[in-house]
């Protein structure tokens, strides 16, 4: 098991998040949901402390405690007085290999994640396109699955199932540990030798992950739920982070999502929002951390008497128009004096500090490259930003998808969510 | 080698009375010339500082025919002020990497900014700070626009079922009083607000001497206190009688409302009005509450709701405690084919705590909980700041967090009992149901 600390001294407190690489993403058609109903199941109990008491345990030394499951990983995490970390360690290194999945508790919590999936996606037009936008622009990868799962995955899920799943992927050797807070490396070590260091290891399933076969055309559909405005989501494949010192693309996306919408006077707000008022908002977004393949996505409300495909359009334009004129060396100096800065508001979150660190570890790359992002940012080029426009915001990796409002009155929602965050 | 010892003691025991005097945040507070009330932590860990400006300028001091009208307010501060433009505000916030946030709540309205410590980072996040609190100019041309947008986006939350549930209960408990309308206002009141009623709202409740200034970060004292005189110089001067919100009646009676929604679950709320910022029975009932419903999977709703059944995601009750008595509420959502059998978990776990209040031993893990989780409270600039802005907003003692942990631990299971039964009777709760079971009607209970 890694294990990684960072130490924050500020106050006696300290955050501690046991990662799993397993997520949606390990998942087989037919099981879809089960890393998400796994990551419940953990809080059911094992022989020594019964279903229940880990969060009672936690809650009576001052903690909070949840976990997440996403698309990449599973996490569990704990915030507690410093004092604790031995009994969050002792906690977490049973439950890693002694879990009781017991028939009678999945039987209910099976019940309480279908309840998770209708109040997540299945009531919320936006989370239904999300949904079907990914279902669409991955035909074989299994980021096509919603974390969450299909309703008729759980349905048919059986406790078995998380077993297979607990037995195959829970192991110190796929885990990675963090702990932010007010401690030193050396008893977190130490702590950690003590509590995980007696675990076996497994032998991990092989990861056979489908790649997804290359986009030949754009593609789009229509989500009808009932809403009041229409809503536009566009997806283009796009690379992701694999080496941070010799990649220079990610970067360059990042700095265009920016140069897009980092910040209120940036292009999509000034233009679409407050000058032509085709939108109510729009946005750009760029993750490139991720163990699959990269999204850029744009997307909007438009304003009232406009439609989604009027924004749409508008969307491309802006892009064609970056492309075509260049973006100014004062964009890419506001982006930046903006990354300086956010770089030093992180730390005032001992939490966002764990979850950069670990999410970053999942996808395979150092948490050193938390201080390389603001240098390599600082380093992209105009030239750079108009040269992954041009790649990558083109219509043969592009899918799309509207949302068309339906009256409330007697229509149905038709049918499911993305990532989950998650236990209680 | 005896002597040693003692003197060993006795230093230790001086060590711990110095410790126990000196408060666990040490909060400044002064005035400034302008009478604006200063609350004031220092800490040079990060080269960042945190300032919030909040004024009593919340959805509360609407009136029906123009609700709407604070929320709109607050908004527009930031698109244009003082000759510069929304475009120019944005930018020049970005430039230095500063970060605007505006804050608006049923009692509050203000603004704050967080930003690098460094001189020329400060200032320029500053001046823009104080230039939209003082000058905001309320573009007609601008105000269109955002009424546009305000109202598609009020129209689009009225199709959600937790805005129709949330709207409904508020309407229940506070039917004729500022709490119960729709803090953003309506679609048919938005559109008809003008330039001139946010700048009158804005000349007669964002004035210097209602202002409340937090501030949490990398200053000296000197800096933070011109600071924040550069923050209250231009601000509108007093405007006579400080606003007020007019006390909260009882329920008279229990209500129970279902409205019709297709979604595939039911939005489940009931409650009551609550309690207020500064009642004594405040801790009593905060601690009771974790017990009922504000411990996660330590209180009795997860419990019997979600634990034994399975019937919900989630189930909870809180306190939100305002100027005047917020509302406390219990809240889930289930699959619509359980919402009765939900509905009726729920009322008995009410009625049995108030009832019979909390045993000995969850009021035991209810204290180990909130005292032993204290420092997470305040282990970060950004909660310390928020701290400090309900401190000074509320008046209340520069003290409070120093005796927190006291207060809760006080706390007992009779005062507790004692305290929810004051508040809250069974009979008398609003409730409301929106979900494909619904009949839509309105029934005494």
């Amino acid at each position: 098991m890694r294990v990684i600390v960072k130490s924050d001294h500020r106050a006696p407190v300290v955050v501690s998040m046991v990662w799993y690489k397993v997520g949606s993403i390990d998942e087989r058609s037919g099981t879809t949901g089960v890393a998400h109903v796994l990551e419940h199941m953990l809080f059911k109990g094992t022989k020594a402390v019964p279903s229940g008491e880990f969060s009672r345990i936690i809650a009576e030394a001052g903690g909070r405690d949840n976990a997440f499951t996403s698309r990449d990983y599973t996490g569990y995490y704990q915030t507690l007085h410093k004092s604790q970390l031995a009994l969050v360690m002792r906690l977490e290194a049973d439950r890693m290999v002694n879990a009781l999945l017991a028939p009678e508790e999945f039987a209910k919590e099976i019940k309480v994640v279908m309840e998770e999936r209708r109040w997540r996606t299945d009531d919320r037009p936006r989370s239904l396109v999300y949904e079907q936008l990914n279902a669409a622009a991955f035909r074989a990868h299994p980021y096509r699955n919603p974390v969450i799962g299909w309703m008729s995955d759980l349905e048919n899920m059986r406790v078995q199932d998380a077993r297979e799943f607990y037995d195959a992927w829970y192991a110190p050797n796929n885990a990675t540990l963090v702990v932010v807070g007010d401690v030193t490396p050396e008893e977190v070590f130490k702590l950690a030798r003590q509590h995980f260091g007696p675990l076996p290891r497994k032998t991990l399933p092989l990861r056979r992950i489908t790649e997804e076969p290359q986009q030949l055309g754009p593609q789009d559909l229509t989500v009808r739920a009932p809403a009041e405005l229409p809503y536009v989501l566009m997806n283009y494949k796009a690379p992701v982070l694999r080496d941070p010192d010799a990649d220079w693309e990610p970067y360059a996306l990042e700095m265009l999502a920016n140069v897009l919408d980092g910040n209120e006077a940036a292009r999509l707000n000034r233009t679409l929002v407050r000058t032509a008022r085709i939108a109510s908002s729009a946005s750009a977004y760029y993750d490139g951390v991720a163990r699959g393949p990269g999204t850029f996505s744009l997307s909007g409300t438009p304003t009232p008497g406009k439609t989604a495909r009027e924004l749409e359009q508008a969307l491309r334009r802006e892009v064609e128009k970056l492309i075509a004129e260049g973006v100014t060396e004062e964009e890419l100096q506001r982006v930046k004096a903006q990354a300086v800065a956010s770089h030093v508001y992180e730390r005032d979150s001992m939490f966002y500090q764990a979850q950069q660190i670990g999410s970053l570890t999942m996808a395979g790359l150092s948490h050193r490259v938390i201080d390389l992002f603001v240098e390599k940012l600082k380093a992209v080029t105009a030239e750079q930003v108009v040269a992954v426009a041009k790649k990558y915001l083109v219509d043969s990796g592009l899918t799309v998808a509207y949302l068309d409002p339906q009256p409330l009155s007697g229509k149905k929602p038709a049918g499911p969510p993305p990532g989950v965050r998650h236990a209680q | 080698m005896p002597s040693k010892a003692l003197h060993l003691l006795a230093f230790a025991l001086l060590l711990a009375a110095a410790q126990a005097a000196h408060a666990l945040l040490p909060i400044e507070h002064w005035e400034t010339q302008r009478g604006a009330r200063v609350y004031f932590v220092q800490n040079r860990d990060l080269p960042m500082l945190d300032v919030s400006v909040d004024f009593p300028a919340g959805a509360a001091f609407d009136t029906r025919e123009k609700s709407g009208r604070a929320n709109l307010t607050a908004h527009m501060l930031r698109l244009g002020a003082g000759g510069m433009d929304e475009d120019e505000i944005s930018r020049r916030m970005a430039d230095v990497g500063a970060q605007l946030a505006g804050r608006f709540d049923p009692d509050r309205a203000g603004a704050g900014v967080r930003t690098l410590s460094s001189a020329k980072e400060r200032q320029q996040a500053i001046e823009l700070l104080a230039r939209i609190l003082a000058r905001p100019e309320f573009s007609a041309t601008v105000l269109e626009r955002e009424k546009v947008r305000l109202t598609g986006a009020l129209k689009e939350a009225d199709t959600k079922p937790d805005t129709i549930a949330a709207r409904t209960f508020a309407r229940m408990l506070y039917p004729k009083h500022p709490y119960g309308l729709r803090s953003s206002g309506e679609v048919g009141t938005v559109t008809t607000l003008t330039r001139e009623d946010l700048a009158s709202f804005h000349r007669s409740h964002y004035t210097a001497d209602r202002a409340v200034i937090a501030m949490m970060g990398d200053v000296t004292r000197e800096e933070a206190a011109a600071i924040a005189e550069a923050l209250t110089a231009g601000l509108p001067a007093t405007g006579g009688a400080a606003p007020t919100v007019p006390p909260v009646p009882a329920l008279e009676k229990g209500a129970e409302r279902w409205v019709v929604h297709h979604a595939t679950q039911s939005h489940i709320l009931m409650g009551t009005p609550g309690v207020s910022r500064g009642d004594p029975d405040y801790f009593p009932l905060f601690v009771g509450n974790y017990v009922l419903g504000g411990g996660g999977f330590q209180s009795r709703l997860t419990e019997e709701v979600r634990t034994k059944r399975g019937l919900a995601y989630s189930a909870y009750s809180y306190f939100s405690p305002m100027l005047r008595e917020g509302p406390f509420a219990v809240g889930l959502q289930t699959q619509a084919s359980g919402a009765r059998d939900a509905l009726a978990v729920v009322r008995k776990t009410v009625a049995d705590f108030i009832a019979q209040g909390p045993t000995a031993k969850e009021l035991a893990a209810a204290k180990k909980n909130i005292v032993g989780g204290f420092p997470l409270r305040i282990d970060s600039n950004r909660k310390i700041l928020e701290n400090l802005a309900v401190i000074g907003f509320y008046r209340m003692p520069l003290t409070y967090l120093d005796d927190f942990t006291t207060n809760v631990e006080r706390v007992t299971a009779e005062q507790v009992k004692a305290a929810f039964q004051r508040r809250i009777d069974p009979n008398r709760l609003a409730t409301v149901v929106v979900g494909p079971s619904g009949e839509s009607t309105a029934k005494a209970n």
